[in-house]
């Protein structure tokens, strides 16, 4: 792999253990995901796909593991360098996590006021063209409370693209979206990939999104609590050599339908 | 279906060459009141010799709901004890599939009823190091504090200044009502208290002095300090663990700016700077209203109580309430930011943090203010 690219990886990850104290969550992480693919960490409910997450935006300690950035350690950095990675970050948090006492604007425009040296004027400028990106033209004085769960979902991602991050991290996208909103988002996740070169990575158990946006996806698996596999979703369905737990999950459980057999759907009629 | 009239539940056993036979019958609901017994049923296993295999029949099985399948399923963990098999293909299908989904997923190491097998000592060992972990947690969010206005003062972090005008206005003007009222009924009842004492002996004129000293020294500021802790220390824990629960400090977080900076240090710098503020008006109005008593009841003019007051008091007596203030000021805006900053993910945590965060601003109110007045009277202030 490494002979392909003289670049480096975009994000890299050894050996990573995940827990909560003494109880471990998942151990044995590896994946690598070069520039500008969208990664799609997969697995059931409560199997710590946001737990990873937390720990690839540094909101978690790694205990044991490495987590590399464009060939650097993010684990062994010193603060400072530790906040200039960070900055290269937008993250989507599940609600949105807009801060409630501002307005779409102002929150889009906080990371700008920080990082940047642009006038006020500017900074609402920009703040604007961000909303406009995620069709919240026209939005900029409200506040969080005052729309959407969609749109709040679409303000964090104008939020989290306000410092043109090289790797967004996007958790459960498509949580609490009807199908067609859903559907929009992905569209934009890939559009925003393919405008502005960030590499993506994605949590979700969604199957029409992870079909539609993936170039990789890892699989983490509850119950032997490690990852099975990185791979192509769309090769990795197709592949009987895959593992099964991953091509049952990819096909909706129809493999464990076909080993017990179908459930029979009758209606009514038990005590006859 | 004819359920209404059938009997209630049963179970009989019969068998044949080691097969137990258990006949199961009649109508089996959660709603009735007596169902039949799982442990006289095993005693009867038990007791009629050897039995490899348990199979399960109806006969006469009506209308069943999950009362049945608790029942079976108990039966089966009784069977897989004993490494029996028991077989339930007879029963009607629903039951049997239901049974099957039941055991699907074998049942997870969760370490269930751990919570209620300690001795008392470990009980009091956990509270001990709880209390310990908790008197640390509160001595280094106080540091982070104070490295937070380090950052700011050398412009360094990133401060939410709106949000520091607002907490001002909040904890200023606003809280002028509440804390008017309260000081000013806080005066008459020391008056009224002192009254009764002091005109036994004729001394009806030190009612001033009384009032004017307890509410320049110790009143006022413990007032108005109890005043906001329920007021803002609350507010401060509800709105930052609320901040919690929906990521907004993780938002945060993750883009480098420390919440201390943003959130924890703009509301006790607020804080810090309105107390005394406060406390100074609390004195006023209690003192106004021992006023109304002296007036009233004692019939002393205005202006003898007037000058009896100024004369009572000097100047240090004002700096130590007002000090004192400044100082309950820091501990509601820390405990109630810290609780705040410490609650978990989910909304009964915030409710929590928010009680709390007013309970623990009170006694580190009245606790720091005995070892204020202890220090004054060592170094005789």
């Amino acid at each position: 792999m490494q002979a392909m690219t003289t670049q480096p990886f975009a994000i890299e990850v050894h050996d990573l253990r995940m827990n909560y104290g003494s109880y471990v969550v998942m151990s044995d992480i590896n994946f690598r995901v070069q520039r500008g693919q969208i990664l799609v960490i997969m697995g059931g409910s409560g199997c710590g796909k946001s737990t990873l997450l937390k720990y690839m935006i540094g909101l978690k300690e790694v205990e044991q593991g490495e987590i590399l950035y464009n060939g650097k350690s993010f684990v062994k950095a010193g603060q400072e360098e530790r906040e200039k990675v960070q900055r290269s970050f937008g993250v989507l948090y599940q609600g949105g996590a807009l801060w409630s006492t501002r307005t779409l604007a102002e929150n889009v425009a906080l990371p700008l006021e920080e990082y940047t040296e642009l006038s006020p004027r500017e900074v609402r400028e920009v703040a604007s063209l961000k909303l406009s990106l995620v069709g919240l033209k026209g939005f900029e004085d409200f506040y969080p409370s005052e729309i959407s769960g969609g749109m709040r979902k679409r303000a964090g991602l104008a939020r989290a693209m306000s410092l043109d991050p090289a790797i967004l991290f996007f958790d459960e996208p498509s949580a609490g979206l009807d199908p067609i909103s859903s559907r929009r988002l992905d569209d934009l996740i890939l559009r925003l990939r393919e405008s502005l070169g960030s590499t993506v990575v994605v949590v979700t158990h969604e199957l029409p999104s992870i079909f539609a946006i993936a170039d990789t996806s890892i699989f983490l698996d509850a119950q032997t609590k490690k990852m099975l596999v990185q791979g192509d979703p769309k090769e990795l369905v197709k592949d009987t050599e895959t593992d099964p737990k991953v091509r049952n999950f990819l096909l909706r459980g129809e493999l464990s339908d076909n080993q017990n057999g179908p459930v029979k759907r009758r209606t009514g009629a038990r005590t006859k | 279906m004819q359920a209404a009239q059938e009997p209630t539940a049963s179970v009989k056993i019969t068998r044949e060459n080691g097969v137990a036979k258990v006949l199961v019958g009649g109508v089996w609901s959660l709603r009735a009141k007596r169902r039949p017994n799982l442990n006289q049923l095993i005693r009867e296993l038990e007791s009629s010799g050897e039995v490899h295999q348990v199979r399960c029949v109806p006969e006469h099985l009506g209308h069943w709901d999950s009362s049945l399948l608790v029942f079976l399923s108990d039966l089966d963990i009784w069977c897989q004890s004993r490494h029996l098999p028991l077989e339930l293909e007879e029963l009607p299908e629903g039951v049997s599939s239901l049974i099957e989904l039941a055991k699907a997923v074998p049942e997870q190491e969760t370490g269930r009823g751990r919570l209620h097998k300690h001795s008392f000592f470990y009980v009091l060992g956990q509270w001990a190091i709880d209390g310990s972990t908790g008197l640390e947690a509160a001595a280094r969010f106080v540091g982070e504090c104070v490295l937070s206005f380090g950052r700011i003062f050398s412009r360094n972090g990133k401060v939410d200044w709106r949000l520091f005008w607002l907490t001002l206005q909040e904890c200023g003007i606003q809280a002028l009502p509440i804390v008017g009222l309260i000081s000013f009924l806080t005066g008459l009842i020391l008056a009224f208290v002192a009254s009764i004492q002091l005109r036994q002996f004729g001394a009806g004129i030190y009612v001033a002095n009384l009032v004017a000293v307890a509410m320049a020294r110790e009143m006022g500021a413990i007032m108005t300090g109890i005043i906001m802790a329920g007021r803002t220390g609350a507010a401060f824990a509800a709105q930052i663990g609320s901040m919690k629960v929906s990521e907004e400090i993780d938002a945060l977080d993750t883009l480098a700016i420390s919440p201390m900076d943003f959130l924890v240090s703009p509301r006790v710098a607020a804080l810090f700077l309105m107390m005394p503020l406060l406390c100074l008006y609390s004195i006023l109005i209690g003192i106004a209203g021992g006023a109304v008593v002296g007036l009233g009841v004692l019939n002393i003019s205005l202006e003898q109580y007037w000058n009896q007051t100024l004369g009572s008091m000097g100047l240090s007596d004002i700096l130590t309430g007002v000090g004192k203030s400044a100082v309950f000021g820091v501990v509601v805006a820390l405990t109630g930011c810290q609780r705040g900053m410490k609650c978990e993910n989910n909304a009964a945590a915030v409710g929590n943090a928010a009680t709390s965060a007013v309970v623990l601003a009170i006694t580190w109110i009245v606790a720091s203010d005995a070892m204020i007045d202890v220090l004054l009277e060592v170094l005789k202030l």
